[in-house]
């Protein structure tokens, strides 16, 4: 099976090799997009469009880049795509004069011949929909998105996710397997299911946003790589889904906390905390676009959902020229609104520590304590860290010492467990 | 990464020619596809030099010199701010800006510095003043 590894091959020298792998990022989501509408299946439609790919890296470097690449490639995808299914149909035949049982999809050559040249976004949508799909596991989900929308080859989703290269090319592998079985429509759903579609597209765009912003292993603070992945999937997704709310929530939320990226490390690569943040590092052109996509989510009309909501709570932070301007009750006001939507103990946990920040530490710990019984947060170290934080607030300073070193066992990133032992310290020597 | 692409002046833009209606459709949508493919950050158009001003600085002096300038191959008639992947990345969209008229036209693409670039020139004071003035502009590019 020939995959985009193939870019690493001697054959194209190293400049145009370079120009191939630019084109494929721009071009091979609707590549995939264009001719999985004709031939159904966006297994064989990748495996085409890698075929077109591996063709470019043969002929460009004797022929020159041609003048419209996506186009070059979209003729040679179909090309070979005639090419197969040709083969399927003698296949066929010969199978069917042995009197075999043969069931092999052949739409005709025509349908496939007829792909336009510049495929309708439709496409892009329906592949992104079906990349998405609910019958796929989520990390399922995540890994054909990375790979059929952003163009990322296995290697780069193994690199990005500390996973090994073919454990990720099996995950993917199986989810195409996966959706063929599932004979998975590809189209974008109708009406009625749409929203619900849509949460699982959002859904996994804001996991790559999040494993970008708090990569749950390794050693690195962010993976930026995997952030600006997510925020060029939510703004793409931004346009081809204008009406709905939620869509310019999540990337309003996004580009809010992406602003935040270089503030969140210190100078000795430690984390820094939301309010003690120097807010001059903050990125003020991702806040801009943040404020402007909350505007454009409240604009449509629709229905507020989650990421409007959180992004709301972004966008008070974002407004706040310095911590103590935070507008604390309009916070809490949110996270209400977010807790009636969403009954999760982590939305609930944050919700108390706007609680504190507004009404002070002991009403807080009181949500908090209540907590402590959720079985679902038994290993979440943000729920001690949070009860640290707010006994130390109270003066309970061997308390508050023993959640930070609780808190500091239960994460496996090394800088945030850096930064926990970091507070029992203080604690400590209070 | 993100890269500025500047957009290099023309006779005709320095004559305040206004671009044909071809190549406004054509640029149009172009910037409706950098988009929709999330490359495009913010971008405007400038006026001609005519319009413009600099000021020189040589020691304590200031000098204020009106426009038009001579050098028009060094002078500016817009810029774009893109988020790519890569300088590869960039060029592959550059050279896909419209020219319909094919007339001679450069543009050209320059990474940008992130602020920790800078490293300690940018005192914390510094920083902090910068963070008021750009709250104040409400972080427009």
């Amino acid at each position: 099976m020939r995959r985009r590894e193939a870019v690493r091959s001697p054959v194209a020298s190293p400049d145009v090799r370079r120009t191939v792998e630019a084109v494929w990022r721009i071009e091979s989501a609707r590549l995939i997009a264009g001719i999985a509408r004709v031939v159904r299946d966006v297994g064989l439609a990748e495996d085409l469009a890698q075929e077109a790919l591996v063709a470019a890296l043969e002929q460009w470097p004797e022929s020159g880049v041609p003048d419209n690449p996506g186009a070059w490639l979209m003729a040679t995808a179909k090309h070979r795509g005639i090419d197969r299914l040709r083969r399927a149909e003698v296949h066929q035949r010969k199978t069917e004069e042995l009197g075999r049982d043969a069931q092999l999809r052949s739409p005709a050559d025509d349908d496939l011949a007829a792909v336009a040249d510049d495929p309708f976004d439709d496409d892009l949508l329906r592949l992104i929909f079906t990349a998405c799909h609910p019958v796929l596991a989520t990390d399922a989900r995540v890994a054909l998105t990375l790979r059929l929308l952003c163009g990322l080859t296995t290697k780069e989703i193994a690199r990005a996710y500390l996973a090994s290269e073919s454990a990720v090319a099996q995950r993917i592998v199986r989810a195409k397997r996966t959706l063929s079985a599932a004979r998975v429509p590809f189209a974008v759903p109708g009406r009625g299911e749409l929203r619900e579609r849509l949460a699982s597209v959002l859904e996994v765009v804001y996991l790559i946003f999040n494993e970008g912003y708090y990569p749950t292993a390794g050693e690195r603070l962010t993976r930026p790589e995997l952030l600006e992945e997510a925020l060029r999937l939510g703004r793409i997704l931004a346009e081809l889904l204008p009406r709905e709310a939620e869509v310019h929530g999540l990337v309003a939320l996004m580009e809010l906390q992406a602003s935040r990226t270089r503030a969140r490390i210190g100078s000795m690569g430690e984390q820094v905390l939301l309010l003690d943040q120097d807010r001059s590092h903050w990125d003020w052109l991702l806040v801009g676009r943040g404020l402007r996509a909350l505007e454009r989510a409240y604009a449509t009309g629709g229905p507020i959902g989650p990421y409007t909501l959180q992004a709301g709570i972004a966008a008070c932070h974002a407004r706040a020229r310095a911590p103590e301007d935070t507008d604390w009750e309009r916070i809490v006001a949110l996270y209400d609104g977010l807790a009636q939507l969403v009954r999760s103990p982590v939305v609930e946990l944050n919700r108390a520590v706007a609680v504190g920040m507004a009404f002070g530490p002991r009403t807080a710990l009181t949500i908090v304590d209540r907590l402590s019984e959720e079985p679902t947060l038994d290993s979440y170290h943000l729920l001690p860290s949070v009860r640290g934080d707010l006994l130390e607030k109270l003066g309970r300073l061997d308390e508050a010492r023993a959640e930070f070193e609780r808190a500091a066992l239960m994460t496996a990133n090394s800088r945030h467990r850096t930064a926990l032992l970091g507070r029992a310290a203080v604690c400590e020597s209070e | 990464m993100r890269v500025m692409v500047l957009i290099k002046a023309t006779e005709q833009s320095e004559a305040g020619e206004m671009p044909s209606q071809e190549l406004l459709e054509q640029m149009t949508a172009f910037n409706e596809e950098l988009v929709n493919a999330g490359v495009m950050l913010a971008g405007e158009g400038l006026q001609p030099s005519s319009r413009g001003a600099r000021v020189e600085f040589s020691g304590s002096e200031r000098k204020v010199i009106d426009g038009p300038f001579t050098e028009t191959k060094e002078l500016l008639a817009g810029y774009w701010l893109w988020q790519v992947k890569s300088m590869d990345e960039a060029l592959e969209w550059a050279k896909r800006i419209p020219n319909p008229t094919g007339e001679h036209g450069v543009v050209e693409i320059r990474p940008v510095f992130e602020a920790d670039d800078f490293g300690d020139e940018l005192t914390p004071e510094l920083r902090e003043r910068e963070a008021h003035l750009r709250a104040q502009t409400g972080g427009s590019a």
